[in-house]
């Protein structure tokens, strides 16, 4: 498995990281070393056998549909690298 | 003072020879020094320890201490802990303060323990080495040039250097019982759901799992006990009654237990000194009365690459939250909303978290879902299957837990493959979420061997009463590594 400069643009972006030409060139080289790796998968056939959801077959809980957590916006915000009058700033997005 | 076992410490503070503000300066003042410490820390919280200790010391005159009360531990730093820096050793997030509890922490410090600070990890919990991590690697207490393992190795060096009698890890594909093989320490991997993710940061959700590092059996049972449980705000947390596994260390005899020694575990990967460390190990438990039973685990060597789809596929899933907008690193002078996430993402994430984002990415991308992810799950089924067979024989399964003994620095750094090939026979477990333990076996050129024991879900008490079983008739775990005084 190979993958090509232009794939490597192509995961990038849809992994919103910014890439210069060089780390292209690095990860194309790294990433097709690991999928060397992975498609040792294909060994074996698993036609017909049901993907592990999860280990115990447990299914997800319900829960009330009711307000647990208190209004902590102050404290969460403390975080946040611009904030301003309880909202986070970010560069324009609609001109 | 810090040669105590956390058992120890225990009955040394009950029957009143030492506080725990006593036990907590000594510790700390170990911590302060650099060639003991190793880099094993991340935060050291000296102030609100020493608050947490004088409350245990007033708890116990009160008479309300249970086994945990005023023992000082160290929490791995993926952790969140309330107003207290949680990087999971990222420079994302190198200034984020945990505004909440992780349920672990908050569970042991209602137990009574005493939090020392955050241990060193690999970043985001992504490597096997602790080199991946921002705030630099930390060293092997038994030689310092080597690695510590990873990704929970702060917390296994802190433990081997006596820095800390017990801390906690989290394991997704060996994170806790590799490093704690490399340091000579014992460490456990519960059932997937038995501890609570609750505020523990997210690496990959399927196959997580938080639990204990010490330097016995034993301990592991008491901070085990501490820490695990139901919890609702854990989604994947099982409603099931927890034993009470330090009551139970004399309840699973090793006479009678019957022991699978899986033929693809002793394969040519492992070094030739691991080996004969292991079958001593082997030949010693049959001593003891156990029944070595050869078995076969047949998709075991499926598991690597299984798991380097499921779990970078998790992650990318998982690491999307860090977008430079609510929390964690910001990039300068963003011209727009998509260079805000690019070049944010880009500057507070290192190499290694990068490349597992971009395989991830890759494997869940369009037109590839089936042939990576679903694949991958189709493998853990029969991965999970063999185990299953496994358990109709055997109590248990013994192998090795890392191929080799602790690498040097920076010898597998620049190569990802063979940094990952290291997980061989850790990775298993934790995609069928099966638990397993680490415990030190042996000794190769003056590096511990750790031996491996896997068991059904659940069977966390027979883990750790025939770890114990071993324990008392051998003195692997008592050794210390030279130097630490």
């Amino acid at each position: 498995m190979s993958l090509s400069t232009d794939e490597v643009r192509k995961i990038a972006r849809l992994a919103r990281l910014a890439v210069d030409e060089e780390e292209v060139t690095t990860y194309a080289r790294e990433l097709s070393s690991i999928l060397d790796l992975v498609d040792r998968m294909n060994a074996v056939d698993t036609a017909g056998v049901t993907p592990m959801a999860h280990p115990q077959h447990a299914t997800q809980r319900l829960r009330p549909d009711a307000v647990t957590e208190p209004d902590d916006r102050d404290r969460y915000q403390r975080n946040a690298p611009a904030v301003e009058r309880g909202l986070y700033l970010v560069p324009r997005v609609v001109e | 003072m810090h040669e105590q076992t956390i058992a120890e410490m225990s009955r040394a503070l009950a029957a009143g020879e030492v506080s725990s503000v006593e036990l907590t300066r000594g510790l700390l003042a170990r911590i302060e020094r650099p060639e003991l410490a190793g880099n094993s820390f991340i935060t050291v919280t000296a102030e609100q320890a020493l608050a947490e200790a004088e409350a245990a010391d007033r708890a116990r005159a009160a008479g309300q201490a249970g086994p945990l009360t005023g023992v000082p531990i160290a929490h791995k730093d993926i952790f969140c802990t309330n107003d207290v820096r949680t990087s999971c050793g990222s420079h994302m997030l190198d200034r984020f303060v945990a505004p909440y509890d992780a349920t672990v922490v908050e569970r042991l410090r209602a137990a009574g323990c005493v939090m020392l600070g955050k241990t060193n990890m690999d970043e985001f919990a992504m490597g096997s080495s602790n080199e991946t991590s921002w705030y630099g690697p930390v060293e092997n207490p038994w030689d310092r040039s080597r690695v510590p393992g990873g990704s929970s190795g702060g917390s296994a060096a802190a433990v081997a250097a006596r820095l800390a009698p017990g801390a906690t890890g989290t394991d997704t594909g060996g994170s806790i019982r590799q490093p704690a093989a490399l340091c000579g320490i014992t460490g456990l991997k519960p059932t997937y759901g038995r501890v609570s993710r609750y505020g523990m940061v997210a690496f990959a959700s399927s196959l997580d799992q938080g639990g204990p590092m010490a330097r016995t059996a034993e301990d592991c049972a008491l901070l085990l006990d501490g820490m695990a449980g139901f919890d609702p705000r854990d989604s994947t947390s099982i409603e099931r009654d927890v034993d009470d596994c330090a009551g139970a260390l004399d309840s699973y005899p090793l006479a009678g237990m019957r022991v699978g020694r899986p033929a693809e575990y002793f394969g040519d990967g492992m070094a030739a000194e691991v080996r004969e460390a292991v079958d001593a190990a082997t030949q010693q438990l049959a001593e003891l009365g156990a029944e070595i039973v050869d078995i076969s685990l047949p998709h075991t060597e499926l598991s690597i690459p299984a798991y380097y789809v499921v779990a970078p596929a998790e992650a990318s899933s998982n690491l999307s939250r860090y977008d430079g907008v609510r929390f964690g690193h910001r990039c300068a002078e963003p011209s727009d909303v998509l260079d805000l996430y690019e070049r944010s993402r880009a500057e507070g994430f290192g190499d290694e978290v990068k490349r597992r984002i971009m395989v991830g990415t890759y494997a869940l991308s369009a037109g590839y879902y089936d042939a990576y992810y679903l694949k991958a799950q189709q493998i853990r089924q029969l991965i999970s299957d063999d185990f299953r067979k496994a358990f109709s024989d055997v109590d248990l399964i013994l192998g090795p837990t890392s191929p080799t003994t602790a690498f040097p620095l920076g010898e597998r750094a620049d190569d990802p493959v063979a940094m990952y090939l290291s997980d061989v026979y850790t990775i298993a477990a934790n995609l069928a979420g099966l638990p397993a333990l680490s415990m030190p076996a042996g000794f190769a050129d003056g590096l511990p061997v750790g031996v491996q024991l896997i068991g059904d879900h659940f069977s966390e008490g027979r883990l750790l009463a025939a770890a114990h079983g071993y324990q008392q008739a051998t003195d692997w775990h008592r050794q210390a590594p030279p130097g630490i005084d």
